[in-house]
């Protein structure tokens, strides 16, 4: 199965010779590979149908700009069109100044709410406000311990009101939170299906109740085509604001983020991107466009990088490696960088096509493998690690003791070290001209040893 | 003569069908003639239910084909045809491994598609069709997920054997068997986190559990994943993860009370081959059904 659509793209278009204008017989090739592509990614059929025909609009008779494929022109077009609908600028929440101000979470069962409350929470702390959260979920067996238990992991206090009234405890709740002093409360309210009407008056009592500054839809990122659905009722009968996209840190596409934006208009906010309670993130329309086309989040790994890596060190190695002075210790420390910015397996899951490197997943992101590196490393001289050339079988042997591994491990260590620096000089010399890996470059001269 | 679960299942899939209907209708109202609009209605339908562009292509250009050689007379033979077809994608041999005891059962799956809750359903279940069960505290990750289930089996009067939140999910998969081995309950079933399948740490975690259980285990040791009927493509991937991982015995699909159709279960089935077992249509303690694929497959098609 494909995973990319600038390779699916670059396929139609192979044959082009990539001057001139698009045909129509081009168009309508490269159009239905993106429309394969969107509706593996989940984006509901209708919205995909919309969507196509825009970009057929701009892609027809466009201009192929000289130092552009066509394909990479489609490409283009498609990302700008699809950031675009996901929401051009960065959503932000909104409050009227009254205090405390009031976020309410609505959603499905199982999309996430609960843990989007403590999240939430914890990142309104973090922008310096006083939160308070509200289990209303009277449903779910043990819903509210989860929130209180939560609750006390961040030292973020909850209130759990008595008795079957959702619409009373939330009320409760903000009156505690102005007796607490509290500036802001986050309403965890009961998952709720969209076609249960007696539910769906709840939420719209509680609204009515509290007068929310804000309501966020909680969306899991893995739902198909009844995402709209969903999304449409939860509109029409509680007119939320925004949405909050969970499980994000999974394979999915999230085509549903587009679906949800598209029928409703409401703005994409947050996206949930971890099991952590501070793994709750702004939401990036240009970097969810590209993952919903399978293009990676190269944007995100980057800044990833820039926020762990020691810029001085990056420099001074990306110097040596212009030297081609790659030795045992630069490795150890690109080692150290990778597993900073939390290991082989999160960052290639940012790469683009990663999904097609499905070996990587088990067999050699072995987290333990990388403590089992720097072991050996660890274990070396400083003289061999400098010059790894005077590495001979007793040293060896010496350095596997003195890590708890065998011979063996050391040997394919060092012939893994021997290759990383070969393909280092390759892409030195490769000068970043050509073809897609040339275009991308780990910040710091970084590349996965492995 | 219409037993009463099976009026409750055709309620709850009732709700998806009648918006399908309504799609449907439109294809049926085009009456004798299958052009080319008309497939194409019916490819957008399928997608719509989630069985996924591609099998859709397929399905589709194989009905036209039968269509065209067995001279389908119109939009409703058609359909009655392509539910036909559906319902011969589900192995029909099926074992159900909630129903032979004793055993001990795995309960898996990614976050939120409703583990706990179908655990506490067939505790139920099992108790009411008077049999013995003992329930496994796998959940050790979740805040209060511990507590959910004891609820679950104090309403179904089951006993839980449980260690505190954090501990490892292996050693509550210990107990459990090692306490089934001494009672020997007819059914056994152990909850485990919630874990997205790309997550190889969890993964490898989870394996460790069946491992720890088949072990120790004097009764055979199955393992079923859980899935959203509202999971899209996605549910494919999930699937083979938890398969290439556990070698799955079974599927539960859950929440087909909603709209969602759950079409990603035919693409599951048809590239893994394991059996869907259950069926949940709603949250109260009656609404896990056996799985029937003749009326799946018709409620998917709008045909129920």
């Amino acid at each position: 199965m494909f995973e990319n659509l600038s390779q699916r793209l670059q396929d139609v278009f192979a044959n082009l010779t990539g001057k001139g204008r698009l045909s129509d017989a081009d168009v309508d090739a490269a159009m239905r590979e993106i429309r394969l592509a969107l509706l593996e990614a989940d984006v509901n059929f209708k919205v995909v149908k919309e969507f196509v025909s825009r970009v057929r609009e701009r892609a027809v008779g466009a201009d192929v700009a000289k130092s552009l494929t066509p394909g990479q022109m489609v490409v283009r077009i498609v990302l700008e069109e699809m950031t675009e609908l996901l929401g051009g600028t960065d959503a932000r929440l909104v409050f009227t100044g009254r205090i405390p101000g009031i976020v309410m979470l609505v959603g499905l069962q199982g999309s996430g709410k609960t843990t989007a409350t403590a999240k939430l929470a914890n990142r309104l702390r973090r922008e310096g406000k006083r939160p308070l959260m509200i289990a209303c979920d009277i449903y779910r067996p043990a819903a509210i311990d989860q929130l209180e238990a939560l609750g006390r992991e961040l030292d973020i206090p909850v209130f759990r009101g008595d008795g079957n009234d959702a619409v009373a405890i939330a009320k409760a709740g903000v009156k505690e939170a102005i007796a607490q002093m509290r500036d802001v409360v986050i309403v965890d309210t009961a998952g709720r299906l969209h076609v249960d009407e007696e539910m769906m008056t709840e939420a719209a009592r509680i609204k009515e109740a509290l007068r929310p500054d804000q309501i966020l839809m909680v969306v899991d990122a893995m739902t198909g085509q009844d995402a709209v659905t969903a999304a449409d009722a939860f509109a029409k009968r509680v007119d939320f604001d925004a949405v909050i996209v969970t499980k994000l840190d999974g394979d999915a596409r999230g085509g549903a983020a587009l679906s949800v934006k598209q029928v409703t208009g409401k703005p994409i906010m947050y996206a949930g991107v971890g099991e952590k309670l501070d793994a709750l993130e702004q939401f990036h329309p240009d970097r969810m466009a590209k993952r919903i086309l399978g293009m990676g989040d190269v944007v995100s790994l980057i800044e990833k990088a820039a926020e762990t890596a020691d810029t001085e060190v990056s420099e001074e190695m990306e110097e040596r490696l212009r030297r081609a002075e790659f030795t045992f210790d630069d490795f150890l420390t690109q080692l150290r960088q990778v597993k900073k910015m939390g290991g082989l397996g999160s960052m290639l899951k940012m790469l683009p096509g990663a999904g097609q490197l499905k070996g990587l997943d088990d067999a050699e992101i072995d987290e333990r493998q990388l403590d089992r590196v720097e072991a050996i490393i660890q274990s070396m001289t400083a003289a061999e690690r400098a010059n790894p050339k005077v590495l001979n079988g007793s040293r060896r042997e010496r350095i596997a003791n003195g890590a708890g591994v065998t011979v063996y491990d050391v040997n394919q260590l060092i012939k893994q070290f021997q290759q990383a620096k070969k393909l280092m000089k390759q892409f030195q010399s490769a000068g970043g001209g050509k073809g897609k890996r040339g275009k991308f470059r780990l910040p710091g001269g970084m590349q996965p040893p492995f | 003569m219409v037993t009463p679960w099976y009026k409750r299942v055709s309620e709850g899939l009732g709700k998806s069908r009648e918006r399908l209907e309504g799609q449907l209708n439109v294809l049926l109202r085009k009456g004798p003639d299958l052009d080319d609009e008309f497939w194409e209605d019916l490819e957008d339908t399928l997608v719509g239910a989630d069985i996924g562009a591609t099998a859709v292509t397929e399905i589709v250009d194989r009905l036209r084909d039968s269509a065209a050689r067995k001279a389908l007379p119109d939009a409703a033979a058609v359909l009655d045809h392509l539910a036909a077809e559906l319902a011969e994608e589900f192995p029909g041999d099926a074992q159900d491994p909630f129903a032979v005891g004793p055993v001990v059962v795995l309960v898996v799956g990614v976050n939120g598609t409703g583990k706990t809750t179908t655990i506490g359903k067939l505790a139920t279940e099992a108790v009411r069709n008077g049999r013995s069960v003992l329930l496994g505290s796998g959940d050790t990750f979740r805040a209060a997920a511990v507590e959910q289930l004891d609820i679950w089996a104090e309403r179904a009067g089951v006993p839980v054997v449980r260690r505190e939140r954090g501990a490892d999910p292996a050693a509550v998969a210990f107990d459990t068997v090692k306490q089934a081995n001494e009672t020997r309950p007819d059914l056994t079933i152990i909850d485990t986190a919630g874990r997205l399948h790309t997550s190889a740490d969890l993964m490898r975690e989870l394996q460790k559990v069946q491992r720890i259980a088949q072990r120790e285990s004097v009764a055979p040791v199955k393992s079923v994943l859980v899935l959203d009927a509202t999971t899209g493509q996605n549910g494919l991937s999930q699937a083979r993860e938890f398969h290439t991982a556990l070698d799955l015995d079974a599927l539960v699909l859950t929440k087909l009370d909603g709209t969602a159709r759950g079409g990603i279960a035919v693409a599951i089935v048809r590239e893994l081959g394991v059996p869907i077992v259950r069926i949940g249509v709603g949250e109260g303690v009656d609404d896990l059904k056996p799985f029937v694929p003749a009326e799946f497959a018709r409620a998917l098609v709008g045909r129920g």
